[in-house]
């Protein structure tokens, strides 16, 4: 996709944040794409991995967080993996993901924040992921009451999903973690 | 042999399976596992989504209780493995890490807890040339491909598991069995197992790839170690034919369904009742040496 460069100050830095946020330094990218030749997601995305890279070195601003790739990369690490100057991409990505949150960037189809919210909350309650609550709030949330409902029964039958949560836990570390993270 | 074992949260709902054919195969081979009492969830994908003290500390907490118990940790599920040892990465290489997350938990850990996933335990620990001896059973030649994905493997700075890009560990343990090791190209290639919820289509076409590789490849079945692997490529292969007009009926199960079959234990057992694609052809190849 052509980048589109504005002459117009940035009121602030995408770069940076990510760099903070992430640990990473992309200024050694060679774009040499083997990133992107890896990537499972490049045939399905608009904005490949090294494209990202690129929009981010140019510093054009929060467009960036728009980018399908986004809530579309699969935190597979392949790009990581291959990257000749090692730049750890994926950790990059979830610095976009991170800041896209935060600054509520534009909605993308399915809604992998709202599955982190809910995910997370579970872990904060129960100590442990609860699937079937998980589950349930997630299709109220999204409204797709009927997505895989046919599945449900089969899986109840082989004992494939928990009808209750674990109560398990000792949430003595993961109520600390969360205290301190809030 | 005593480890501290880490089930992980799927140990509980759609990976029930798993764990049973873990403590059977561990019984089997007296390897002890010991829960960690209380132990918690890892955060898996949506806390590194979230805030990356998070996503280390969570794993953390749970390392820090099996060096209480003063153990090496087993772990099954790659998630739970990748984030463990991502988190022992993080804090015994970055000391402002080391601090927040000893902030986080109240109390200090220097990532020193040794992990290790259930296959190098096997393969690395016990030895290949041992375990052969205790099979009762051979998969006589069965035709798998060895699926590892991507949690294992990468970033191979972090988990250190066999070769990257052309991991081995399981196909070892298939040949050990007497089945046929198929050697193919998608071994490491990522099934999309986060997006399960919020992004099936994504899951879909990757997986489609997958399965079509393996179909391709000639398997009669695929071996698995991540319980995000084996409910994507099993519970989905009915989607993905219906969508892309395919035929694929191969049975997806675990490489510790597998081992106790060979060490002779049933089925039933073993958890592989519960596959969706029925795994008979496999039970019913398995033949006593």
């Amino acid at each position: 996709m052509p980048i589109v460069i504005s002459k117009e100050k940035k009121e602030n830095d995408l770069l940076q944040s990510v760099k903070e946020i992430s640990g990473v330094d992309i200024a050694g990218c060679l774009q040499c794409k083997k990133c992107t030749n890896g990537c499972p997601v490049t045939a399905l995305v608009k904005v490949p991995p090294s494209e990202i890279i690129r929009r981010l070195q140019l510093n054009i601003g929060d467009s960036v967080l728009n980018s399908d790739l986004v809530w579309m990369c699969a935190s597979c690490a392949t790009c990581f993996s291959r990257c000749p100057m090692k730049i750890d991409m994926a950790a990059v990505m979830d610095a976009l993901r991170i800041i896209s949150v935060k600054k509520n960037a534009a909605k993308q189809k399915g809604n992998v924040p709202l599955f982190n919210r809910l995910f997370l909350r579970t872990v904060g309650m129960f100590g442990r992921t609860y699937d079937l609550g998980m589950i349930i709030a997630y299709k109220i949330g999204t409204s797709s009451y009927f997505q895989d409902a046919e599945k449900f029964p089969m899986m109840l039958q082989k004992g494939k999903i928990a009808l209750f949560p674990s109560l398990r836990a000792d949430k003595k570390y993961v109520k600390r973690i969360f205290d301190k993270k809030n | 042999m005593k480890y501290a074992y880490y089930p992980g949260c799927s140990a509980e709902s759609t990976a029930r399976d798993q764990n049973m054919s873990i403590q059977e195969v561990s019984t089997a081979l007296g390897i002890e596992l010991i829960e960690p009492k209380g132990w918690t969830c890892c955060g898996s994908t949506p806390a590194h989504h979230t805030d990356r003290n998070l996503s280390i500390a969570l794993p953390a907490a749970n390392l820090l209780l099996a060096k209480k118990m003063n153990l090496d940790m087993v772990v099954f599920c790659a998630a739970c493995y990748n984030r463990m040892k991502v988190a022992n990465y993080e804090i015994q290489n970055n000391p402002k890490i080391r601090k927040e997350i000893s902030a986080s938990l109240g109390e200090d850990y220097d990532g020193s807890v040794k992990v290790y996933h259930f296959i190098e335990v096997l393969v690395k620990n016990i030895g290949i040339k041992k375990l052969q001896e205790t099979f009762t059973h051979s998969l006589d030649g069965l035709k798998v491909v060895n699926y590892y994905g991507c949690l294992l493997v990468r970033p191979h700075e972090a988990t250190n598991f066999d070769d990257p890009e052309n991991p081995t560990l399981l196909d070892s343990l298939v040949t050990v069995m007497g089945g046929e090791s198929i050697d193919w190209p998608h071994k490491v290639e990522c099934c999309g197992g986060g997006f399960a919820l919020t992004r099936t289509d994504i899951v879909i076409e990757l997986s489609h790839s997958i399965l079509g590789m393996a179909k391709a490849a000639g398997a009669q079945c695929m071996a698995v170690a991540c319980p995000m692997c084996q409910i994507n490529l099993d519970l989905r292969q009915d989607d993905i034919n219906k969508t892309k007009s395919t035929k694929f009926d191969i049975p997806i199960v675990y490489i510790t369904q597998l081992i106790g079959l060979c060490l002779g234990i049933s089925p039933e057992k073993l958890g592989l009742d519960k596959c969706v694609i029925s795994p008979i052809s496999i039970i019913e190849a398995v033949t006593s040496n």
